[in-house]
């Protein structure tokens, strides 16, 4: 018998337990999701979408991150102008997307002296550019957690997962269409389960470890900075219109 | 740091390893100091007892529910894992789950595996087998970096080097990484970790993670992290390899959302880890990075002998945050060390007789006050102080007993002499006359008391029957007894 039957019929077998402990009252997995919904539903406060922006802000600032919040038609060039304010020499884009374009178009506009790297076919025999001769990496995200300061990044060809998490400085974009209360919300209102991509990242703040003596510090294995920008695009369109 | 010569030690010592521990005053000021700051973090996560306990009541019908319907939400995470392109992998014990990864690593023609944090290549001693092997390990969470470098094992499953100071460190790194002056700077110390890791990311053949949860109706591995290493090793070689005790299968990833807010609270104060990394597959058509072949290897190594009975399978329920021990007196005071398993504290003591038997840790459960601090901080509410007193029953049943549930191990602690000290005991206690006659000669020959009375007088001054009993006294004073 292969080691998974034995292991499934060893279980099966015993499924109903030996012994005199109270039966645990039957929950469908439904009945479940019902209760969890109840839970988080019941201590979710009506927010604006102000309230919601705030609160990102807010989260995010405790978390270590640096906030800047930026309307859909000025952050190019404030973003580019930051880059080199920042020091950053090499500058990742995680895709070809507008957000992406019109980043590149302000830096150069901005005659900034930065290099953009643009992801090859596959990151296989790029690794060393990626984690060595690179600053930081742009991603726009897709979606916020305000109550923890979360951003949300589903891997696609559009996403690659390297761009958030090996350059030391990570800097996000967010809009605040894409926020939601609170991570049972997001994942309910986005339907993660639906078409789950093949990895799907929560980020809250800049990588840090406690390991020795309980003492915080950061950039332990992931960036080491993270700059958020939270675009205010409620009342407006987005760079290329998608809304 | 390949040669590793690390081993679960028998849990025989461990009452000399305790005595050695609660003697080392540095070690015990580690404790000390680790276990007020983790016990002021998870309470300050929770302000509001009524959301608390409503969470708990949640988590606990999570893995409830998981437990039950167990065989068929591993089927069907299996089937999910497959069609995500996920290979699943069933190990019975250590042996074959290390064999496993072994004929994994040999198909990659594997010679490098980077580690994000696993407890269960802990307690399978992973490391240890694969260099046997010729392939090398090495440790990337922080914690278990320190540790490895110093060739020791955790001392705790969350924070791993919480026993050791930023001194041992410095003086540590200063020795192995070349080019590293000594300090006791801990920003220092971090980036010299990741430093020296960095390449190490790019050199490996093989990632290898623990999972927190699995979710049966995706095929998702959940990860929880704050470093990113755990997302380096998932991430940048070419083949991931993830192993999982078996019991952390749920049925839908909707279920976790307690489970996780639950885990970050209670297991180091946080309201949320860095990262959550849930994984459902390797790279897909077009994406430009993540690993080409992704593993599970899932494991039961004596969990399905805590499954098949009713009150020890809640055993299983747990989601190894760590604050019972956090929490436990006994582990503040010895350390995780002492222990000698893999998982040390109140859930070492309730998970180890499974996974090693009663024979080699029957000693673990009796290292309890049963003051209850365990079970009041458990996010899923597991009864762990019921367990150690069925634990210790079925240590000091007669071995050849028959029970409806026999442990591995039973009657490890077994003593002929205890049983016929009860056997008088409850004779004496139980009928009147005997027990009466039995004071007025213990109190009459309370001279005889050794003044040596076997363990107790170790720490303790010598115990002695009073000269009178208490219903003489009262007599003498008119008051019927």
């Amino acid at each position: 018998m292969s080691a998974r039957d034995a292991i499934l019929n060893k279980l099966k077998v015993s499924q109903q337990p030996s012994g005199a402990a109270q039966p645990v009252a039957l929950h469908t997995a439904e009945a479940l999701c019902a209760q969890i919904d109840a839970h988080f539903d019941a201590r979710r406060a009506e927010v604006s979408h102000a309230e919601l922006l705030q609160q990102m802000q807010q989260a995010l600032q405790a978390l270590q991150a640096t906030v800047f919040c930026a309307s859909v038609q000025d952050w190019p060039q404030q973003l580019a102008q930051q880059c080199q304010q920042g020091g950053v020499r090499s500058l990742l884009l995680a895709n070809d997307g507008d957000e992406c374009r019109a980043l590149s178009v302000a830096l150069q506009s901005a005659d900034a002296q930065i290099v953009t790297r643009h992801y090859p076919a596959t990151v296989d025999d790029w690794q060393d550019v990626l984690f060595h001769q690179t600053d930081a990496g742009f991603t726009v995200v897709d979606a916020g957690i305000a109550v923890t300061g979360t951003l949300i990044v589903r891997s696609s060809p559009q996403q690659p997962r390297t761009a958030s998490l090996v350059p030391p400085l990570h800097i996000a974009l967010v809009y605040a269409s894409t926020l939601y209360a609170d991570m049972h919300q997001a994942m309910r209102a986005m339907n993660w389960a639906e078409a789950i991509p093949s990895n799907l990242v929560m980020i809250s703040g800049p990588s840090k470890t406690s390991d020795i003596q309980q003492t915080l510090a950061f950039g332990a294995h992931g960036p080491r900075w993270l700059q958020v920008w939270l675009i205010d695009d409620l009342n407006e369109v987005r760079h290329g219109g998608a809304a | 740091m390949s040669a590793q010569t690390l081993h679960f030690v028998p849990s025989a010592d461990f009452r000399s390893r305790t005595a050695e521990a609660v003697s080392d005053p540095q070690l015990r000021r580690s404790f000390r100091g680790a276990m007020d700051f983790l016990q002021g973090k998870r309470s300050a996560q929770f302000p509001d007892a009524n959301e608390l306990e409503a969470l708990r009541t949640l988590g606990e019908a999570v893995r409830q529910h998981a437990l039950q319907n167990l065989p068929q939400l591993l089927e069907q995470l299996e089937q999910n894992l497959t069609r995500n392109g996920v290979q699943v992998h069933w190990a019975r014990d250590a042996a074959e789950a290390n064999q496993l990864v072994l004929q994994i690593a040999q198909r990659a023609a594997a010679k490098k595996v980077i580690k994000g944090k696993s407890m269960v290549s802990e307690e399978v001693e992973l490391n240890h087998f694969l260099a046997q092997h010729g392939i090398s390990c090495l440790e990337s969470d922080m914690g278990e970096y320190i540790v490895q470098m110093a060739d020791e094992k955790p001392s705790h499953i969350v924070m791993p080097a919480i026993h050791k100071t930023k001194e041992e460190i410095g003086q540590l790194f200063s020795e192995h990484i070349p080019d590293t002056a000594y300090t006791t700077d801990v920003d220092t110390l971090i980036q010299t970790g990741r430093r020296a890791l960095r390449q190490a990311f790019i050199d490996a053949d093989i990632g290898l993670s623990g999972v927190n949860f699995a979710a049966a109706d995706t095929g998702t591995l959940w990860l929880v992290e704050n470093e990113g290493n755990g997302r380096l090793s998932t991430t940048i070689p070419r083949v991931h390899i993830a192993m999982m005790g078996m019991e952390k299968v749920v049925a839908q990833l909707a279920h976790i959302v307690p489970l996780a807010s639950l885990l970050t609270r209670s297991a180091t104060g946080q309201a949320i880890t860095t990262y959550f990394n849930l994984i459902s597959g390797p790279r897909r058509a077009g994406e430009k990075d993540g690993p080409q072949e992704v593993h599970l290897v899932l494991l039961d190594n004596g969990r399905s002998q805590a499954y098949a009975d009713a009150q020890l399978r809640s055993t299983l329920q747990c989601i190894r945050c760590g604050a019972c021990m956090n929490h436990c007196p006994v582990y503040a005071r010895i350390g995780g060390h002492a222990y000698g398993t893999t998982y040390p504290g109140p859930i070492g003591k309730i998970i180890s007789p499974h996974l090693l038997g009663l024979d080699a840790t029957a000693d673990l459960a009796t290292a309890s006050t049963l003051c209850g601090a365990c079970a009041e901080v458990c996010p899923v509410k597991i009864p762990i102080p019921d367990l150690l007193i069925r634990l210790r029953n079925e240590a000091s049943r007669h071995p050849d007993e028959q029970v409806s549930h026999a442990l591995k191990g039973q009657g490890a602690l077994y003593s002929r002499s205890e049983k016929w000290a009860w056997k008088f005991w409850s004779g004496a206690y139980s009928k009147p006359g005997r027990y009466q006659s039995m004071r007025w000669l213990v109190t009459r020959l309370r001279w005889l008391t050794p003044a040596q009375q076997a363990g107790w007088t170790r720490h303790r001054t010598a115990l002695r029957p009073a000269a009178r009993s208490l219903a003489e006294l009262l007599k003498a004073q008119g008051i019927p007894e």
